[in-house]
């Protein structure tokens, strides 16, 4: 854990990444990931099924030849699925070592959070969902939920 | 000399040394007991091939230790004395082995090679004068009492008297426009020191290239005086490479050797000379591939060896990628969806051909890659040599099968795993002589070392005839440790002997010097993996155990079958298919444990449904409307059923993403012609469960 925290702290010394986030939306919640771990945003495309795998992990997509594992947003939070439609999206991010997919209802803006429209979350874990959740980060009036991409990826 | 000339030679000199140093031990470790007038010669050879690049390169202190072996190794050769202490001598030539080890380790990791060999050689001198002193009617050679050290890239061998000395004088013409003349003319002087002295050639100074027109026009003229007999002389060089003419004399014996004294420059004063001639000495003939390194082959090498070049792992590394990626590419294309219902002969005409060269290409790439595993398993010798003398036990290492070829990359990765099983056998199995004997088994333990193709991998059996897993003893070092998940009775001996293969086992409750830290076991897992190998164990209590390591061939691409099932398409390696066929009705039934089974020409199989297997829904669940796969793995065989065939298909193998938990009967994943994605069945899977 403390080794993350150190690469992250060492993220955020690059200006150009720093403070940004990217948001997307998961039924009515909106979400943010720090950019510095997410590689590029890529549409739908047919997943390959994997067998004896955890239900979150969707399967196999082919990015431009290389191989890498999707895992469903919703099925992780514990949230009803729902059809995929035009606005749904896989962000790929890179994450120590790996590269993964992670299916979302759709992609919505980067948006610049300081550090003081950061907070901590209410310490009373509220719902399944909150454990994914780091910090709660402030766009004006708007609350972005800011992910916890460590916890997310635990395969408990 | 740049940097990078430098560079690049030190990493031919570091191949080079490596190989000669392994030749020398696995030599002198099948000599052990007597050394024949083959192995002198040969380790005769050897040192004064390190000798002399060492010396060319400016390592002195391995040119000193090499050179007093090689002095030890002349008298050996001429003067066979007898009642030799053999197993001293195998010692002091294999501290000299270890010697030259350890300097190239320092050189490799681009540290200065310091070590001080003058005790060594001082040691290794005094032995020879101590055994000279038990032969006093040899009144032969005066062994340089010094080692050494001074730069004699070139020196001759020391002459003796006692031999008939003929002097001859030889011509040589090169073939037009082979160039480099003048570098040609110096390799030739320097391999004739291997059994020439008195050595004078015109012109002089060959290291100039002012010289190249002169040996054009008027050949490289040489005389030199051997104990060899003409016929030798002209047969070694008439091997010269580009060798247009040559005339060879014999002058007559010169009548002492003061008249001899050279008119022109010793090969001595040229060291630059020196240094250039390893680099072309290697261009021209490279050491021979590890193969050569059997037993007894003492052939002499660099005529046949001159079409051979050694190329860098990861251009070939770069050159597998490509070619996965044309494999890709070209399945690509002729399977292009937008061709369907096309009529389209000739197109198909030239892609069955583009098929057939790609597949010769492939076949191509992947040959280079092998290498026999005879080099790894010979270094075996001197572990289990190092071992018995310091445990006081006496085996044999049996090799069977070291000519298998396995992929470089996979070879790396099973010499440890190889060198650890040995470890173990020879230090928990194989008990002491004096229980051997009371066991009734012979004094003597053996080991067994084997390999051989079992369909697309390799297995490798290291087998002793020692006292076996003490099951007992293993089960409950690993209720110790927590590692023990069921009740004591649930577990299989088999399972029980699977144990030790976990991190942190060791039953030896002393640590020696070679076991019983732990490690080493769990290492043979770990390395495997890598490779997408795997171990097995089996004991019979004081009769021996025996390890078997499973390894892919290959790694990266394969011949597969796809079928599909529930809609996704799936590969499975052809070398696991025996057939395929339609089930009857009649033909199936089901024990009372609810497995399913088929007949088939009047034997009985074990069903395996896929969907089933990895729980996929929406599959053919009737077993006569799908398609039974007949799988072998070793000598199981069992029937799988999928939806159907789709068609052979070559498979470049990619890894699982490292996210994914191994999952058992998948052993990664491929990309299809059409950008989808195929996983790949690992049969053995089917088998285990």
């Amino acid at each position: 854990m403390a080794t993350v925290q150190n690469m992250l702290e060492e993220e955020r010394h690059d200006d150009t990444i720093k403070d940004q986030y990217l948001t997307f939306a998961i039924e009515d919640e909106d979400y943010g990931v720090e950019i510095a771990y997410v590689k590029e945003i890529i549409k739908m495309t047919p997943i390959t099924k994997v067998p004896e795998m955890p239900n979150f992990i969707e399967g196999l997509i082919n990015l431009r030849g290389d191989l890498i594992g999707v895992l469903d947003v919703r099925k992780r939070f514990n949230k009803p699925s729902k059809d995929h439609d035009e606005e749904t999206c896989i962000i790929v991010i890179m994450y120590s070592d790996y590269t993964l997919g992670m299916i979302v209802d759709a992609v919505q803006e980067t948006a610049i959070i300081p550090e003081e429209r950061i907070f901590a979350p209410p310490s009373a874990k509220l719902s399944y969902a909150n454990q994914f959740i780091r910090n709660i980060g402030k766009v004006g009036d708007e609350v972005k939920l800011l992910m916890d991409i460590e916890r997310f990826l635990a395969q408990d | 000399m740049s940097d990078f000339d430098r560079e690049s030679m030190l990493e031919m000199f570091i191949f080079e040394m490596n190989h000669l140093v392994d030749q020398l031990e696995s030599t002198i470790v099948q000599a052990e007991s007597e050394y024949n007038i083959d192995q002198i010669n040969e380790i005769f050879r050897i040192m004064h091939t390190i000798k002399g690049s060492s010396a060319m390169m400016m390592f002195d202190n391995i040119a000193g230790v090499s050179h007093s072996i090689e002095d030890l190794f002349y008298y050996l050769r001429e003067d066979n004395p007898k009642n030799l202490d053999y197993k001293r001598l195998s010692d002091h030539v294999l501290s000299g082995a270890d010697f030259v080890k350890e300097e190239l380790a320092k050189i490799q990791d681009g540290r200065e090679a310091d070590g001080d060999g003058t005790e060594l050689a001082e040691t290794i001198s005094n032995f020879l004068k101590q055994i000279k002193g038990i032969e006093p009617s040899e009144p032969t050679i005066s062994a340089p009492a010094q080692p050494a050290v001074a730069r004699s890239a070139a020196s001759p061998i020391t002459s003796t008297a006692g031999d008939m000395m003929h002097k001859y004088r030889a011509r040589i013409h090169f073939q037009d426009g082979c160039e480099m003349e003048n570098i040609r003319a110096y390799t030739l002087v320097h391999n004739l020191q291997e059994f020439a002295q008195d050595i004078t050639h015109e012109p002089q100074d060959v290291i100039d290239e002012e010289t190249i027109p002169i040996i054009r026009k008027n050949g490289f003229m040489i005389e030199f005086s051997s104990s060899k007999d003409y016929d030798y002389i002209n047969k070694h060089l008439g091997q010269t490479v580009y060798l247009r003419e040559l005339t060879l004399d014999e002058l007559g014996t010169p009548e002492a050797k003061a008249a001899a004294v050279p008119v022109s420059a010793p090969v001595e004063d040229v060291p630059v000379a020196a240094k250039e001639a390893v680099v072309l000495e290697e261009v021209i003939a490279p050491p021979p591939p590890p193969s050569d390194a059997a037993v007894g082959d003492t052939a002499h090498r660099k005529g046949a060896a001159s079409h051979m070049i050694s190329v860098n792992v990861s251009k070939l590394d770069a050159l597998l990628n490509l070619m996965g990626e044309l494999v890709i590419s070209e399945a690509m294309v002729t399977q292009n969806s937008e061709l369907e219902g096309l009529q389209l002969e000739s197109f198909h005409r030239e892609t069955r051909q583009l098929r057939k060269i790609v597949t010769n290409l492939q076949e191509t790439v992947m040959s280079m890659r092998m290498v026999p595993l005879s080099a790894t398993f010979f270094k075996m010798h001197r572990i289990v040599r190092d071992m018995c003398r310091q445990l006081d036990k006496d085996v044999q290492l049996d090799i069977v099968g070291e000519e298998t070829e396995v992929d470089k990359n996979i070879i790396e990765h099973i010499a440890d795993p190889i060198m650890h099983i040995i470890r173990n056998s020879i230090d928990h199995g194989v008990e002491q002589p004096a229980d051997r004997s009371k066991a009734n088994k012979p004094a003597k333990a053996r080991v067994l070392l084997e390999a051989k193709n079992a369909g697309g991998d390799v297995l490798i059996t290291i087998k002793d005839d020692g006292r076996g897993i003490n099951t007992a003893k293993v089960l409950a070092k690993a209720k110790n440790n927590g590692l023990t998940t069921k009740a004591d009775n649930e577990y299989t001996d088999k399972e029980i002997m699977q144990f030790i293969f976990l991190p942190g086992f060791s039953t030896n409750d002393q640590v020696t010097a070679f076991s019983g830290r732990g490690v080493g076991m769990d290492v043979v897992t770990s390395n495997l993996e890598v490779v997408g190998g795997t171990a097995l164990v089996d004991s019979v209590p004081g009769e021996g155990t025996t390890f078997t390591l499973k390894i892919p061939l290959t790694l990266t691409i394969q011949e597969g079958m796809s079928v599909l099932v529930a809609g996704a398409q799936y590969t499975i390696p052809i070398a696991n298919i025996i057939k395929s066929f339609k089930a009857q009705p009649e033909n199936l039934f089901t024990d009372p444990s609810g497995n399913e089974m088929i007949t088939e020409r009047g034997e009985i199989f074990n069903i395996v449904r896929l969907h089933e297997f990895f729980n996929i829904e929406g599959a053919v669940t009737d077993i006569c409307e799908g398609t039974l796969i007949m799988l072998e793995n070793g000598e199981h065989v069992v029937c799988l059923l999928v939806d159907d065939l789709i068609g052979q298909q070559q498979a470049v193998v990619k890894p699982m993403p490292k996210y994914f938990k191994k999952v058992q009967g998948l052993s990664g994943c491929t990309l299809l012609g059409n950008g989808d994605i195929s996983l790949i069945i690992d049969v053995a899977g089917f088998f285990d469960k």
